[in-house]
């Protein structure tokens, strides 16, 4: 590690104790890679391999014979729909959050208005609260309320998150109330400051917002597990995996399993990979303001 | 002039709550009265089944069962409870460590490849729980790839191990390699406390339960290490130039001046760290459901198992609210450690 600490003039003499100290801090960090990339190499290329062979040999990195089978198997399972689930979802609660916590946000931020800051309390305060304690009661409501089992109940609790607004806010009180002051003098009302003026500048806090809570949706197992309890059609790729391995119980049909992991990863790191910038500027925007 | 402002005033407040609106029904109605009612089912019998209006107030009976009265729900609690505890003490320290040595290395000016290994390390944080345990599961078997490198690394010295089924804990396996063990060893491992024998107490995570918590470590690090990082390029470069101008080498430059530096980001990742492990859930239900013996069973899955599965949603609501005061006072302990240095 210290190797790689200290600044080393590339171009000139190096002493061969200072190459090889690089060399092995170098090898170091790509076989650490390969710890955290390893499993999804091996997780690809299994779910192509047929079944007897995955039982002879789990560890081996390339097929032998390449099979569809375990695709086959879980689109028979109705992974498709599942995967239309997750989409809908996902985009449906990114879009309430979009819309949602900058409104709210930006009042908490920008409009003097009493009761403000009790209510901005509030909403910090519920951050604290864990979600596995809301499990139970959010049943209880979503059932009074008829929504178990329906993309409602999917959908609607999650909206608006008290991360977005908390998100939202910190972003609209760094921005030059000069440019509110010139739209009020152009006769504009609130309702269209926020949408003409406001909401267009926001992009770099948004697009933290749209990544984080698309990410946190589709990736939402505890809370759809709740919410879904008999119709399958209704499934996330989350929680048909997790039902599909209850079901199957010691004897797991690892290439179909895979392959459903696969489909469940994918998205976010096709995603990930063309935005990854924005993955971490977005992480560490939140994560020095949180 | 004066009755220009107060219009003014008055629009304000109107739009101020227009635009507050969708956010403050959803938090009622999602978030504020589930958690009243959170509190006031933990006080009840419901079973979860028969419409809630017919459940029973029964007191702290529920709180009763859990802490008080021999029997398993109150050993189930006092396992979970330290199941719990083991993961949190295992995975935080060394999520926290590891993220922050990896944020430092990736953060040098000089190091090529930086943007690979950024990504590579951060790729497992965006994944689904519920996928990696189902990778994570195809791994741990018997013949799967851990044990394989393991085998590999110590030239054929470790002994396969079947980690999921494994309800053996480490420091019992460390004790009985010592050969301590609960039949010959001193008297008072056999005594009981709250509903466990000190014995079972001290026998640290199971195998089972140490698989989950590396297979955590290995998906938080990434996150975490992001989290350092940025707070890492806040520190101003002169700083460091005006440490490397005194003469001072890597480490003391870490200790003196990046440590202090980012003791609150510190805070913030401990405090992320409790508050995720205290909760894990996704992982059990995949991977483990509790077993075997009992030794993966965790606070929130124990929520989980007994509200929705056992039909005992009263007493679900009580263990989760407990689960609450507890991650709230270790939140407010880890405060007092390090959180009042982080303020100065």
């Amino acid at each position: 590690m210290a190797a790689v600490t200290q600044p080393v003039p590339v171009r000139e003499e190096v002493p061969w104790t200072v190459r090889l100290r690089l060399i092995l801090s170098y090898t170091l960090l790509f076989l650490l890679a390969l710890v955290f990339l390893y499993p999804f190499l091996l997780t690809i290329t299994t779910s192509f391999k047929p079944l007897p062979e995955i039982a002879r040999n789990p560890v081996q990195l390339i097929p032998e014979t390449i099979t569809l089978e375990g695709y086959t198997r879980m689109r028979n399972l109705n992974v498709g729909r599942w995967a239309f689930n997750s989409a809908l979802v996902a985009t449906v609660i990114t879009l309430g959050n979009i819309l949602f916590a900058s409104m709210a946000g930006y009042a908490l931020a920008r409009i003097p208005f009493p009761g403000r800051q009790p209510l901005f309390l509030t909403i910090l305060g519920t951050m604290m609260v864990p979600g596995i304690v809301l499990l139970i009661p959010l049943f209880i409501i979503l059932r009074q309320l008829s929504l178990i089992d329906t993309y409602w109940g999917l959908t609607l609790p999650k909206l608006v998150g008290a991360f977005g607004v908390f998100l939202m806010k910190q972003f609209f009180e760094s921005v030059p109330k000069e440019l509110e002051e010139a739209a009020r003098i152009d006769g504009a009302n609130r309702l269209q400051m926020f949408f003409r003026v406001i909401l267009p500048i926001a992009r770099p806090a948004l697009i933290a917002l749209i990544i984080f809570t698309f990410q946190g949706a589709w990736n939402d197992f505890m809370f759809p597990l709740i919410v879904i309890s008999v119709r399958q059609e209704l499934y996330t790729l989350p929680l048909g995996l997790a039902v599909l391995r209850g079901g199957l119980g010691e004897n797991l049909q690892w290439n179909a399993i895979l392959a459903g992991s696969l489909i469940t990863t994918l998205p976010m790191a096709i995603v990930f990979i063309f935005f990854q910038r924005y993955f971490i500027e977005g992480i560490s925007y939140s994560g020095i303001k949180g | 002039m004066a009755s220009g402002i107060r219009g003014q005033d008055r629009e304000d407040t109107v739009a101020g709550w227009l635009f507050m609106t969708p956010a403050l029904i959803i938090f009622a109605v999602f978030l504020i009265i589930p958690i009243i009612f959170a509190v006031y089912y933990s006080f009840t019998d419901w079973n979860g089944i028969s419409p809630p209006s017919e459940a029973n107030i029964i007191g702290a009976e529920n709180y009763r069962t859990i802490l008080v009265e021999g029997g398993i729900r109150q050993s189930d609690f006092f396992k979970a409870l330290k199941n719990t505890t083991y993961f949190a003490l295992g995975v935080v320290p060394t999520q926290t460590i590891l993220a922050l040595l990896l944020a430092v290395v990736v953060n040098q000016r000089l190091l090529r490849f930086k943007n690979f290994f950024r990504t590579a390390y951060y790729f497992p944080s965006i994944t689904s729980s519920v996928a990696i345990s189902l990778i994570f599961l195809f791994l741990y078997q018997r013949s799967g790839l851990i044990n394989s490198v393991l085998e590999t690394i110590t030239f054929g010295a470790w002994e396969p191990i079947a980690w999921m089924s494994d309800a053996r804990g480490l420091i019992h396996i460390i004790l009985e390699s010592l050969g301590v063990t609960l039949r010959d060893g001193p008297a008072f491992l056999r005594s009981e406390l709250l509903g466990l024998t000190v014995w079972d107490w001290i026998s640290g995570p199971s195998v089972a339960l140490a698989a989950i918590m590396i297979m955590n470590t290995w998906t938080t690090i990434g996150t975490m290490m992001i989290i350092f990082l940025a707070a890492l390029q806040d520190i101003p470069s002169s700083v460091y130039e005006a440490a490397a101008v005194d003469g001072a080498t890597a480490w003391p430059t870490f200790r003196r001046i990046t440590m202090p530096m980012l003791r609150p980001t510190i805070f913030f990742v401990v405090t992320l760290g409790l508050i995720g492990t205290y909760q894990v859930f996704d992982q059990i239900y995949v991977m483990s459901s509790g077993g075997p013996a009992k030794t993966t069973l965790t606070m929130a899955y124990m929520v989980y198992r007994n509200g929705f599965r056992n039909s005992e949603m009263g007493l679900g609501a009580a263990i989760a609210i407990l689960l609450f005061i507890i991650i709230f006072v270790l939140t407010l302990i880890q405060r007092r450690i390090t959180g009042s240095e982080a303020n100065m």
